[in-house]
């Protein structure tokens, strides 16, 4: 079992208000799947995100990534998880528009203390895997939205994570670019990694193989595509 | 907190290198603050450190053991105190026989008497030389001796000799190279046989020391007259015995001029440490000027420092979103800002000692004080540095490493 999360519950307080984010989700998800997390705006999908990213940890109920207890953590324990664990996709990239494309995949490897020779094979690799071998060198803005959201998977692969969460990977980009981006996302998962989307769209979420759809910070609905 | 790793700390100084290169004016303006602190700092510290090195050099011409008694003290605080001082009795030849006579703790007694005369020799003649009326004790006292030639005796002055021994500029600006010795000069309207040439003795406070002619003081009396108030030169036997010497003196003195107990002295003991005493006053209030002017500038240039990183960590709150949800712990992105204050500080402190280096440096060449930049000012620099950078650092720093990673990563 890589993921597994029982009666998660996250509530924030805004003010005197206190907002149910989720209202307890029981979910386990097993290596090598390919699912997306879908429901509509304040359904809870970004927080439930966010919790199975190690960004944040639930008020109540238990989160276990690789057997390990994370709901718990403090926030450097929750950065060393978030390093070696997750790889992350944005919808808006999120690169560091002065760092070239190779800096950019390097940095998980620098915070891991991975040696610069190292680090700078396994980045190459990574951007060779992604399809950007002779982009390594341009900053963001010197690339494509396509080429961008590329450095940014190449990113969250480079550290070879449990779980490559990805979301709305595709909402920047037009429809065309948006499925290269899926396609490669689906040679990941025949490579053998677990792939979580976050999405909206219905014909985005009919990639994966299985739909997890949330409606007012419950489960609505768990099913194989 | 753990220690960082090699490549956290390079990361850390790369990042803060390239943000400050791409703000550059921004960079260079906030150093501005905290150079022209430094400026202020270094060249303060050095011109009153070239300045001790110019008054005590000035004041060794004065001796540390040798003490002047005389009608009027050398510091003055206002025109009353001058008029007290004024209606004093004169010091006579009467009371250098005394003291000389008396004084066990002394090693040698001196009259000083002195009046400013022309000096001729054959057709040269030399404005404006300072006579000087003693006894041969005056070498001792003033801790000098003759070049050439010798000082003229006791007996010399007892028999009313008139014989000279002539300073360093006077016999350069007179005899050009000739021999002076056994020569006739005059000295006002009389004439001196020159005996001695003194060994150049330098300047005091901007007056030669060299333009000057010893004759003995009974010739002195005899020429200009004995009712003129004399100093007397006194040098202690010890170094360790000067205070016991005071009060020795005070006695012999005291006595003298036939003072009652519970009477005022009405005569002043002069000693070099006395003017180093008022000059080490001022130069006390000149640091305390100093220490409130530089810590001021450095407080604002250090408020600059905080004020643009704070901006810094604003701009960049999405970037520290992506680096913490990417692995970057807190020391991590606290260590990258703290870093990027440093470098501003450490250029700020290294432009200031720059430049403040070549104002000594213009200084020491258009004045006679020998500035000059120690060392230790240099490490004050890197103190500063230090401190400037992490103080007003450590607080936008923290406040970045405290970053929600998911309220940065939403920051437009």
């Amino acid at each position: 079992m890589l993921i597994d999360l029982q009666n998660v519950v996250k509530e924030y307080t805004i003010g005197s208000e206190v907002i149910h984010a989720l209202r307890g989700i029981n979910m386990k998800i097993e290596k090598n799947e390919y699912m997306a997390i879908m429901g509509p705006s304040g359904s809870g999908k970004s927080t439930l995100m966010n919790i199975v990213g190690c960004l944040d940890t639930p008020t109540s109920g238990s989160y276990r990534l690789n057997a390990k207890d994370v709901g718990r953590m403090d926030d450097d324990r929750l950065a060393e998880i978030r390093n070696k664990e997750i790889g992350f996709v944005f919808q808006n990239f999120n690169l560091l528009p002065r760092a070239s494309a190779l800096h950019n995949v390097e940095l998980p490897l620098i915070y891991n203390g991975t040696p610069p020779a190292e680090r700078r094979a396994k980045a190459e690799k990574a951007l060779v895997r992604v399809g950007l071998k002779d982009r390594m060198t341009h900053r963001p803005n010197e690339l494509s939205g396509g080429q961008r959201q590329r450095v940014a998977v190449a990113r969250a692969l480079v550290n070879n994570p449990s779980i490559i969460l990805a979301d709305e990977p595709t909402g920047n980009l037009d429809t065309r670019t948006g499925d290269e981006i899926m396609e490669l996302f689906e040679s990941l998962h025949d490579q053998g990694n677990t792939i979580i989307l976050v999405t909206h769209e219905e014909y985005i979420a009919e990639h994966s193989d299985r739909i997890v759809r949330l409606r007012d910070g419950r489960v609505e609905r768990d099913e194989a595509t | 907190m753990a220690a960082f790793s090699r490549t956290e700390l390079s990361e850390g100084l790369r990042i803060a290198l390239a943000a400050l290169k791409a703000n550059r004016m921004r960079t260079i303006l906030t150093t501005l603050g905290i150079f022209i602190g430094v400026i202020v700092v270094t060249v303060i510290i050095s011109v009153i450190q070239g300045l001790n090195h110019y008054v005590s050099s000035e004041f060794s011409n004065l001796g540390a053991n040798t003490m002047y008694v005389s009608k009027f003290p050398w510091i003055i605080r206002s025109w009353e105190e001058f008029l007290k001082y004024q209606g004093r009795k004169d010091i006579t030849e009467k009371h250098f026989r005394m003291l000389a006579r008396n004084a066990s703790l002394a090693e040698a007694v001196a009259p000083d008497l002195s009046a400013n005369r022309t000096i001729k020799y054959r057709t040269e003649s030399l404005n404006n030389v300072t006579v000087t009326g003693t006894t041969e004790a005056y070498l001792s006292c003033s801790n000098v001796s003759p070049e050439t030639g010798r000082f003229f005796t006791d007996a010399e002055v007892d028999l009313n000799r008139a014989v000279c021994v002539i300073g360093w500029e006077v016999k350069d600006k007179l005899f050009k190279g000739d021999d002076p010795i056994d020569r006739r000069v005059k000295i006002g309207s009389l004439p001196f046989t020159v005996v001695g040439v003194m060994e150049k003795r330098g300047n005091m406070f901007g007056q030669s020391m060299d333009a000057t002619a010893y004759i003995p003081y009974t010739v002195f009396q005899k020429i200009y007259g004995s009712r003129r108030s004399m100093d007397i030169q006194i040098k202690a036997a010890d170094a360790g015995q000067a205070d016991a010497l005071i009060d020795q003196v005070t006695g012999i003195m005291r006595q003298a001029r036939g003072l009652t107990p519970g009477k005022p002295d009405d005569f002043s003991i002069n000693q070099q440490s006395q003017i180093m005493d008022v000059y080490n006053q001022m130069t006390r209030t000149l640091w305390i000027v100093l220490i409130g002017i530089g810590s001021i500038s450095l407080l604002v240039g250090g408020i600059g420092i905080m004020n643009i990183m704070m901006v810094s960590v604003t701009e960049r709150t999405r970037e520290i979103g992506i680096r913490k949800a990417i692995g970057a712990k807190k020391r991590i992105i606290l260590w990258q800002f703290l870093m990027e204050s440093i470098v501003i500080s450490g250029l700020g402190v290294t432009i200031g000692i720059l430049i403040s280096l070549g104002i000594a440096l213009l200084i020491r060449a258009v004045s006679p004080i020998p500035v000059y930049i120690s060392t230790y000012v240099l490490f004050l620099g890197v103190g500063f540095t230090l401190t400037i950078g992490l103080f007003f650092g450590i607080y936008p720093a923290s406040k970045a490493a405290r970053l929600d990673p998911i309220v940065a990563l939403r920051y437009e």
